[in-house]
């Protein structure tokens, strides 16, 4: 009667910590020129049936850091320290047969192009047949059914005939679907969606966003939306993180960081985004410079090179000392890494009349000429 | 897929047809008489008219190249004289389709000996193939999974130092050394199956099979390698681990299919060429086959031997195409299904 008290208390221990926590992980890369901190220091939860939205540049480390939580780094050079748990389990400990159990069966990534994520020469139906075997010991037979189950889940239309086709004979869109059929094949409880509709046209990234929202709602997933467009970030995510240079620059409620955000970097990503609905005259607002060196990082804050607001820290702040990811003006639940003493004033005052069209469209206009 | 196989043959068919032109022009252009080599250094003004007229060198390119291919056809006589056909048949030679022409520098048809040497080729071809496939993609592949280490170090200097070497000095050294100095296997000869056996035709051509091997396999090596490396850094192979496959099912299933395709190319078209004769080999081990053959006929200006030669080893080299283009179709169903 004593034994099962512990295990029947583990999982109410396991219940109250979030699905997915991430702390201080870390993602090097040791090259002949030094070491590449691609993920420097990234701590973050999401919680079961909720979505996280990590947004960034190119080489921000959004997508290493994912792949640090699917164990794709084993057997690589990269060094990964910090701790990822998932479910309660400790990644990182894990060995590769161990994390290989774990891959696909509780969490599933899907990635950008579903055309080159999927291998040319096996059917689509293979390769769903595949991914579910491999975690479940059953016939062909019956992972075939599931296969065809799970692309009539995902919209494929005659599924049963199309469970032989080629992804070649497929269309962008089918394709993802049959992607995130093959990512829902084991009934993951985390899926990890790498830029899932930036290869499909705008129709399509709609229909794709839909069907995850919906599969979410059914399967009780968790989604780590790992994405550069903003839109996204607002219809399909619960909480942000935006990342700079290897680090978390702004991370809390998606309503909270798109309506009040507090740091340079996230107003740039904010007035990059072009307004279909505005006058074509207006030039768009990209971020100056290139994203920073994650072998040499600039001193201080990652981002005060690009930074158009440096000028308002006082002395040299930010470029001597790199700011900690701590809370901003409005409570706990939003944190960025920024030296502004009063971003908020700011961002009113300076950032938010560059985003809605009517007032600054004339003043755009001037500074053309 | 019919009609793709049909069409492809077909313009194998007619790129043969221009080769055997474009061979024919070549040689018999490049030599203003022919009939010199045909009749010999010592022949008179007048055997020399005789011999023009018995080959039909006097007549148009155009007419000759005619004749030649009908020839290969339907077969023909030399000389094509019916007036002599009738009178004294004893001295028409006759020639059976495929008529190819009667080589100068032997007296005998040109398929004769082709026939003759072709087995040998062949043989030599077929295990040399089977030595470096074997050994070249085994290797290249544990190379690529071990990249970096002492393995692949080894593996990748060895393949280069042995790329470095030309095929005589290695095949000399392993005539001289392991079939001569240690006697460890016999003197190489060829042996038909036919005659002594499976083993003893393996044998025999172990030595001369493996210093054309060696070549190719160092090549191979690098070539597989690469392309295992290639495919293990693309996306499709990222889903692979994603799904958490296994290891030995992601190389052996996804990456060795995707793999498959150049390969199969390049091994085709190679052994291809070979077909038609090694001639460095085949000259340091003394085999009579197509490579000697060659050597021989164009050192004899033996100008119909050696447009024989010539054109079978096109015809080789295009029916090898056609095959490894099927293959394609059936590996790729991409190609299969466009």
């Amino acid at each position: 009667m004593t034994a099962p008290s512990p295990t029947a208390h583990e999982p109410a221990a396991r219940a109250a910590e979030p699905l997915l926590v991430v702390e201080d992980l870390k993602v090097h890369f040791p090259t002949s020129d030094g070491m590449v901190k691609a993920v420097d220091g990234l701590s973050y939860t999401v919680e079961r049936g909720k979505t996280l939205g990590i947004v960034g540049e190119s080489g921000s480390g959004k997508s290493v850091s994912s792949s640090a939580i699917m164990g794709l780094f084993h057997g690589t050079s990269a060094q990964v320290s910090g701790s990822i748990r998932l479910g309660g389990t400790d990644v990182l400990s894990l060995d590769e047969s161990e994390m290989r159990k774990l891959r696909g069966r509780q969490v599933s990534m899907i990635f950008q192009d579903p055309l080159s994520s999927l291998h040319p020469y096996y059917t689509v139906g293979a390769q769903i047949v595949e991914a579910y075997r491999v975690h479940n010991d059953v016939s062909k037979k019956t992972a075939r059914k599931r296969a065809v189950e799970l692309l009539d889940r995902v919209g494929i239309p005659q599924p049963d005939v199309r469970v032989n086709d080629y992804p070649h004979q497929f269309s962008g869109g089918m394709r993802q679907r049959a992607m995130i059929a093959m990512g829902l094949a084991n009934d993951p409880s985390m899926l990890i969606a790498d830029e899932p509709t930036t290869a499909l046209d705008v129709t399509v990234q709609a229909q794709i966003l839909d069907l995850l929202q919906d599969l979410q709602r059914e399967f009780e997933s968790a989604i780590i939306m790992i994405t550069h467009d903003l839109g996204v970030v607002a219809e399909m995510t619960d909480d942000t993180l935006v990342m700079y240079g290897g680090r978390a620059v702004e991370y809390g409620a998606t309503r909270e960081i798109l309506s009040h955000p507090e740091m340079p970097y996230t107003w740039g990503l904010l007035t990059s985004v072009p307004d279909v609905t505005g006058d074509v005259d207006v030039p768009l607002v990209p971020i100056p410079g290139s994203p920073p060196s994650l072998l040499t990082p600039p001193p201080g804050c990652a981002f005060h090179p690009r930074c158009a607001y440096r000028d308002q820290v006082p002395g040299e702040l930010c470029s001597t000392l790199s700011p900690d990811l701590e809370r901003g003006g409005r409570g706990p639940g939003h944190l960025k890494r920024c030296h502004l003493p009063d971003p908020e004033s700011i961002y009113q005052s300076t950032v938010l009349p560059l985003l809605t069209h009517a007032a600054p469209s004339g003043a755009g206009e001037d500074v053309n000429r | 897929m019919v009609a793709y196989t049909i069409r492809r043959i077909l313009s194998g068919a007619l790129l043969l047809v221009v080769m055997s032109m474009v061979v024919f022009v070549l040689f018999y252009a490049s030599s203003d008489t022919p009939e010199r080599y045909a009749c010999g250094p010592k022949c008179s003004a007048q055997q020399l008219e005789v011999t023009k007229q018995a080959l039909g060198y006097d007549e148009p390119i155009t007419t000759q190249w005619a004749k030649f291919a009908k020839g290969v056809v339907v077969g023909r006589e030399f000389p094509n004289d019916p007036d002599l056909r009738a009178s004294a048949p004893e001295l028409v030679q006759e020639c059976d389709a495929p008529c190819l022409g009667f080589s100068t520098g032997y007296g005998t048809p040109v398929r004769e000996l082709m026939t003759d040497a072709f087995p040998i080729s062949f043989s030599l071809a077929i295990v040399a193939f089977a030595i470096w496939i074997i050994g070249g993609v085994s290797l290249g592949i544990v190379a690529a999974l071990n990249k970096g280490s002492i393995i692949d170090r080894g593996i990748v200097g060895l393949s280069l130092l042995v790329f470095a070497f030309p095929t005589f000095f290695i095949g000399l050294l392993l005539l001289t050394f392991v079939a001569i100095r240690w006697g460890i296997v016999p003197l190489p000869e060829y042996s038909p199956i036919a005659e002594g056996g499976p083993f003893l035709w393996l044998q025999g051509l172990f030595l001369p099979a493996l210093t054309l091997a060696v070549f190719y396999l160092a090549g191979y090596v690098r070539i597989t390698r690469a392309f295992v490396l290639e495919t293990g850094s693309e996306d499709y192979i990222r889903t692979a681990r994603a799904k958490g496959l296994p290891q030995r099912t992601i190389i052996g299933k996804h990456t060795l299919r995707a793999v498959l395709t150049p390969l199969v190319t390049l091994s085709g078209l190679d052994l291809a060429g070979l077909l038609g004769g090694a001639i460095i080999t085949e000259s340091v081990f003394n085999f009579n086959g197509l490579g000697k053959l060659a050597v021989t006929s164009i050192t004899r200006f033996d100008l119909p031997l050696t447009v024989g030669i010539v054109l079978l080893i096109s015809t080789f080299v295009i029916v090898a195409n056609i095959i490894v283009d099927l293959l394609y179709a059936v590996i790729d169903p991409r190609v299969r299904l466009g």
